[in-house]
């Protein structure tokens, strides 16, 4: 799998997510859940506004200065003893991992949940050599199991699948045999994954932020299944999307804290472990062998341009748990590993307008997203640019949107025109008016609202209202 | 060994509009430091308060004794847990904090099983940590806001010790207790900066292991402990 989950078209998606009232009830009562602790720990801190503004300042010095930051991570790293290999592409990442496994022997691997280890489509690679690979974080475990599907939430993966599936996933995979409970599902894989992590060879994490000054790599999990990839295999390969980085420990600290407030509402999660490098002398647990991969795979041409701030991303969701719009389609629908508001502003950077075109749209300009992101990217206006160049520099809107906007133009360039169909709208869209609102349009206004209204045309022209004020003259 | 670093961040310079910065530090000028003024003016017992009413959000049980009672303390917590085996860090704390007497003869004279980390013999640590019903460490620092542990492995400090026994306790010596995780980021950096080897695997360990991927309920106990306690330790 890579960062595309599927050959749907946006629009079919939204048409088949829409009517499964299981997935949309779940990710309502997880959006308000997650939205309600995140909002409680931030009141809690007090004065998260500073510390969104000092998460931001952060980020933005660590773009900017992301050549010297990324050097010096190498250069400590290498100290420690451990390998790093800067990869331009995905294949190239794929290749270099590929060639770690092959010469360690390996066969079985294990996972920590890891989101670019999916844009780059890793697992699939991995198996193609023979390996197999077994994701261990508990979402992530219940995806691969049945059939690989794919994670709907940058946080929680399995969000949309309610207990009942996964007991059925369960059972049909695995031979369990009790019952839905959470709890009795979670130590069911708790005991199937020990012995797995036990006889593992290989194991494989992402990284939430390296630290330039130590060559260390950070990783935050509430079920400590990244504390245990990185303690008992043999060999131990990090992949990080190249932005992920921080100076120092102090801005790591920051960081941290900034995203298990905001992904989770927790103050800090029950694992956070910093590696640097393999094992020590005289060290009886942890990797004898250590590779951090840095992947670029698109990410440099976004450094620069006017969506430069998307990377200051940490991946938390906060964004995508206040969405509007993901509450409807849920995260599936985005065709892509990246969903909600990050990921349409994301997604079609890395991955192109051919596929992801769709996406800037799947949004109703609310900036939600935007006041909850905890590094104050100003997602609103990065969705609202995509458009632009959609529309400016690519020629290619929408063509609903091109139609309503070429009959517009027409109908507002000449002034009796204007007037005519002005005084005209409000009887003619009397049909399809419902409290003022329009649901269900005729001709090019069909395709914009069958996924938003759109406000029926006044039956009092602002015109006709002004000379009618101008007339009464003075009326307060 | 780094590979194809230089062509990487010449793109990245590029992209940037700039030549390669590889040599000069960036200078760090903030604007914002919330973290100098959150938490910073207690005093070590209003920070175990806080500790304390922490450990009560993160599923852990925080126990307060005094150097002289721990010894009783640690062995009647063990025996709430269902005993042995132990797992314990080889670590001169335990003799420091008089723990020697039930470590090397109270615990085996009841059949107690306990195994020390030790370095020399390699995976058979691992295989004792995985069988134990309790893993025993000491908190190299505190945390009191978040009801965070911070274990520096390394050596006699197996980092399975902490993570694959099914409960977990945490011997915390209240001086160790610093309001955040600001100060243990700023001691870590310091060191760093002196030019010390830091631990290759720093553990902050914040109560049991637990999951919310299944429909959003809280399990406690996925990978790692299913329980975890700390014992607070007034000092000598």
């Amino acid at each position: 799998m890579a960062m595309k989950i599927g050959e749907g078209k946006f629009k079919e998606n939204v048409n088949k997510n829409i009517e499964d009232t299981f997935m949309r009830g779940a990710v309502a009562s997880a959006q308000e859940r997650l939205r309600t602790r995140r909002l409680d720990a931030a009141e809690e801190l007090g004065n998260w506004e500073e510390w969104r503004s000092h998460g931001e300042e952060i980020r933005q010095h660590v773009l900017n200065n992301l050549d010297y930051y990324l050097h010096e991570l190498a250069e400590n790293l290498q100290k420690r003893g451990g390998h790093v290999f800067f990869a331009e592409t995905a294949d190239e990442a794929n290749r270099y991992i590929s060639e770690v496994v092959k010469a360690n022997g390996g066969k079985k691997i294990l996972k920590a949940k890891s989101m670019v280890t999916e844009e780059i489509g890793l697992n699939g690679v991995l198996e193609e050599e023979g390996c197999e690979v077994i994701e261990t974080d508990l979402g992530e475990y219940i995806l691969q199991l049945d059939e690989h599907d794919p994670p709907s939430h940058l946080v929680a993966p399995a969000l949309h699948k309610n207990k009942e599936q996964i007991r059925d996933v369960f059972t049909q995979k695995l031979d369990y045999k009790m019952t839905s409970k959470p709890e009795e599902l979670a130590l069911y894989a708790r005991e199937k994954l020990r012995q797995e992590f036990l006889s593992a060879d290989i194991g494989i994490t992402g990284c939430n932020f390296a630290i330039a000054e130590s060559g260390s790599v950070g990783l935050v999990t509430n079920e400590g299944n990244a504390g245990l990839v990185s303690d008992l295999p043999k060999t131990q390969v990090v992949v990080m999307g190249m932005e992920r980085i921080v100076p120092t420990f102090e801005e790591f600290e920051v960081l941290v804290g900034l995203l298990t407030r905001s992904a989770v509402g927790q103050k800090l999660t029950s694992y956070i472990t910093t590696l640097s490098g393999p094992r020590e002398e005289g060290d009886a647990d942890g990797p004898e062998e250590f590779h951090l991969v840095i992947v670029d795979n698109g990410r440099s041409k976004i450094l620069g341009t006017e969506f430069q701030s998307v990377l200051q991303c940490i991946r938390c969701a906060a964004c995508i748990n206040v969405c509007p719009v993901y509450r409807h389609i849920g995260g599936h629908s985005y065709n892509s590993i990246y969903p909600g508001p990050i990921g349409a502003v994301l997604t079609p950077l890395l991955g192109g307008y051919d596929d992801f075109k769709d996406l800037p749209y799947a949004s109703t300009l609310c900036a939600a997203c935007t006041d909850a992101c905890p590094v104050k990217i100003p997602l609103h206006e990065l969705l609202h640019k995509h458009r632009q160049v959609i529309v400016e520099r690519e020629g290619r809107a929408p063509v609903s949107e091109k139609l309503a906007m070429k009959a517009f133009g027409l109908g507002a360039a000449s002034n009796p025109m204007y007037a005519a169909g002005s005084k005209m709208a409000a009887a003619m869209m009397k049909p399809f008016t419902k409290n003022d609102r329009i649901s269900n349009g005729p001709g090019p206004l069909k395709a914009w609202t069958e996924i938003r209204e759109f406000p029926a045309p006044n039956r009092e022209r602002f015109r006709d209202w002004f000379k009618q004020h101008e007339k009464g003259g003075g009326e307060q | 060994m780094i590979h194809y670093r230089d062509s990487f961040l010449n793109n990245v310079a590029r992209q940037l509009g700039r030549s390669p910065n590889t040599s000069v530090k960036p200078e760090r000028s903030w604007q914002f430091r919330p973290q100098d003024k959150t938490l910073t003016d207690r005093n070590q017992d209003e920070l175990l308060t806080v500790l304390r009413d922490q450990c009560r959000l993160i599923h852990t049980e925080l126990i307060e004794t005094t150097s002289s009672k721990l010894s009783e303390v640690l062995e009647a917590t063990v025996t709430l847990y269902g005993g042995g085996p132990i797992s314990i860090w080889q670590d001169e704390r335990f003799t420091e904090f008089g723990l020697d007497t039930l470590v090397n003869e109270t615990w085996p004279a009841r059949y107690v099983e306990v195994n020390e980390w030790r370095a020399e013999r390699g995976r058979e640590n691992i295989a004792q940590a995985e069988r134990a019903n309790i893993g025993i460490t000491f908190s190299d620092i505190t945390l009191a806001e978040s009801g965070t542990v911070v274990l520096f492995a390394g050596g006699g400090k197996g980092r399975s010790v902490s993570l694959l026994p099914r409960n977990y306790i945490a011997l915390v010596p209240k001086s160790t207790i610093v309001p955040r995780m600001t100060q243990a980021a700023q001691e870590i950096s310091r060191r760093v900066q002196a030019g010390e080897t830091i631990s290759s695997c720093i553990n902050f360990i914040t109560g049991p292991s637990n999951s919310a991927d299944i429909e959003m309920n809280l399990v406690v106990g996925v990978h790692g402990p299913v329980k975890a306690a700390y014992i607070v330790i007034e000092d000598r």
